[in-house]
């Protein structure tokens, strides 16, 4: 292990190896740590959706540009990712919620995000098994999409090695040096890493970091909350192509896996606070009974898979992203509340460039994701979240 | 990615021996990650047939034995069951 670095990364999800990688593309001498293997903390749990349909324009506009990331992702790291843009279609039960889409759509419009109101016909020409009986109208945005979040981290990963960056797996920091409020490294179980920039990546376990280098962890309030999926047995491609949603319906979704054609079911029910991750029965029996609403020839499809992670929530919805001023060198990503995975290229570019130029051409709103908003009670408009 | 070879060893995502000693070539030796980027174990027999066997092929290829690499978690249900049984709408065939 190397006993010193200029950036050391803490945690190895989506967000902490997109960071890695983009600062050993800027010539950083990074060394990312992660206490499990890379992704296995939420990324690899994720529905891998990616979208920019949000309600606020500082989440829009971070994701219209990410979009455009992922577009090129593939090509840029030079391994699959297998995104797609299949696309996001949200559907209305009530006449308010076709209202409170046209208000999202101009919204989206006026960013440069081609949702558009669409019959419950042209649901079901996008969607063939959709049960569309029930919907008023869909908010449709084809260029929103999927990937895949074993391929993305392992591909992030894979570059920021080859660009010269270090990758420890299961490695836990157990705690990160300040003197005077100044970063000095982290200690791991493993050895001693000195650096002058540690950038806090654990996205559920980011508060236990923070507590790490003194600040309270009520400081930054990312809470973990457990959320499930269920997998279906590989069904035909081209059935449930994009992510839907009644979000009427418990914030009920599904979308077929971009990679073998099964089903991912999700749901609102949550739990927690915890760090507990066993899969509830109580969840099965709750997201079928909405899928088979959605969808109600999913009835003869098979649960081959049932699995839970965290959405790292924080009480407003919106990740807390950038610089913590009162330990210098001391840096957050984290926090994300279940939008990690879309938001990662991005937010790695963005983090990198803040940290080498102290400025970045992403249209990330600092502001928006100040780290030290929740101290001063100032709260963001929720971040549109679901499941 | 190697030529898909004929010793299929997941047969529910149609993974070949190929595939996972190339990709144990490259450097990937965890199962945690072998598992994810192959698929394998993750099919409808949750890793029955396969899991066993790559972990022979981890060890011989890397020196482990077989009882340092651990079993992936097992995901529930351990077997298929139709959505609509467990929604309560339908009979087990």
């Amino acid at each position: 292990m190397k006993s010193k670095a200029e950036v050391v990364v803490i945690g190895g999800g989506s967000t902490g190896t997109s960071i890695a990688y983009h600062l050993a593309k800027l010539g950083v001498d990074v060394v990312l740590v992660e206490k499990g293997y890379l992704g296995s903390g939420s990324t690899f749990r994720c529905a891998t959706g990616i979208r920019q349909q949000f309600t606020d324009e500082a989440n829009i506009k971070l994701q219209r540009y990410n979009i455009e990331r992922w577009k090129k992702l593939s090509e840029e790291l030079e391994y699959d990712v297998n995104f797609k843009q299949t696309g996001y279609l949200f559907l209305a039960t009530t006449e308010e919620e076709v209202e409170a889409f046209k208000e999202n759509i101009k919204l989206h419009n006026k960013f440069d995000v081609p949702t558009r109101l669409i019959s419950p016909e042209e649901a079901k020409e996008i969607v063939p098994p959709l049960n569309v009986d029930e919907f008023l109208a869909g908010q449709w945005n084809p260029t929103d999409g999927k990937a895949n979040p074993f391929k993305t981290v392992f591909a992030f990963a894979r570059k920021a090695k080859e660009l010269g960056a270090e990758i420890y797996e299961y490695t836990e920091v157990i705690d990160v040096i300040a003197e005077n409020n100044e970063v000095k490294g982290v200690k791991t179980d493993k050895g001693t890493i000195k650096a002058d920039v540690v950038i806090n990546a654990a996205n559920a376990w980011a508060p236990i970091i923070n507590e790490m280098v003194g600040l309270d962890k009520e400081f930054i309030p990312i809470k973990p909350y457990k959320h499930q999926l269920v997998k279906t047995e590989p069904l035909k491609e081209g059935q449930i192509d994009p992510l839907v949603c009644p979000p009427a319906w418990n914030d009920s979704y599904l979308l077929q896996d971009g990679e073998d054609g099964g089903v991912l079911c999700g749901t609102g029910l949550e739990y927690g606070p915890t760090y507990d991750m066993t899969a509830t029965y109580e969840f099965l029996r709750e997201v079928l009974k909405w899928a088979t609403k959605i969808v109600p020839a999913l009835k003869y499809a098979h649960v081959i898979r049932q699995w839970a992670g965290f959405y790292a929530k924080t009480p407003d919805s919106n990740p807390a992203i950038g610089k913590i001023n009162y330990i210098d060198g001391f840096y957050i990503a984290a926090g994300f509340s279940g939008h990690g995975f879309m938001m990662a290229p991005g937010v790695g570019e963005a983090m990198a460039e803040l940290i080498v130029k102290g400025e970045t051409k992403v249209p990330l709103d600092w502001d928006w994701y100040d780290p030290h908003r929740f101290e001063r009670g100032e709260l963001r408009s929720a971040a549109f979240q679901i499941g | 990615m190697s030529e898909k070879g004929e010793k299929i060893i997941c047969r529910c995502n149609d993974v070949t021996l190929e595939e996972i000693e190339a990709l144990i070539d490259q450097g990937v030796t965890d199962i945690e990650t072998i598992k994810r980027l192959l698929r394998v174990g993750m099919g409808p027999c949750q890793g029955r047939t396969c899991i066993p066997m790559i972990i022979s092929i981890i060890a011989r290829k890397t020196g482990k034995k077989p009882d340092e690499i651990k079993l992936p978690t097992t995901r529930i249900p351990v077997r298929p069951v139709p959505a609509g049984v467990l929604v309560g709408e339908m009979d087990e065939e």
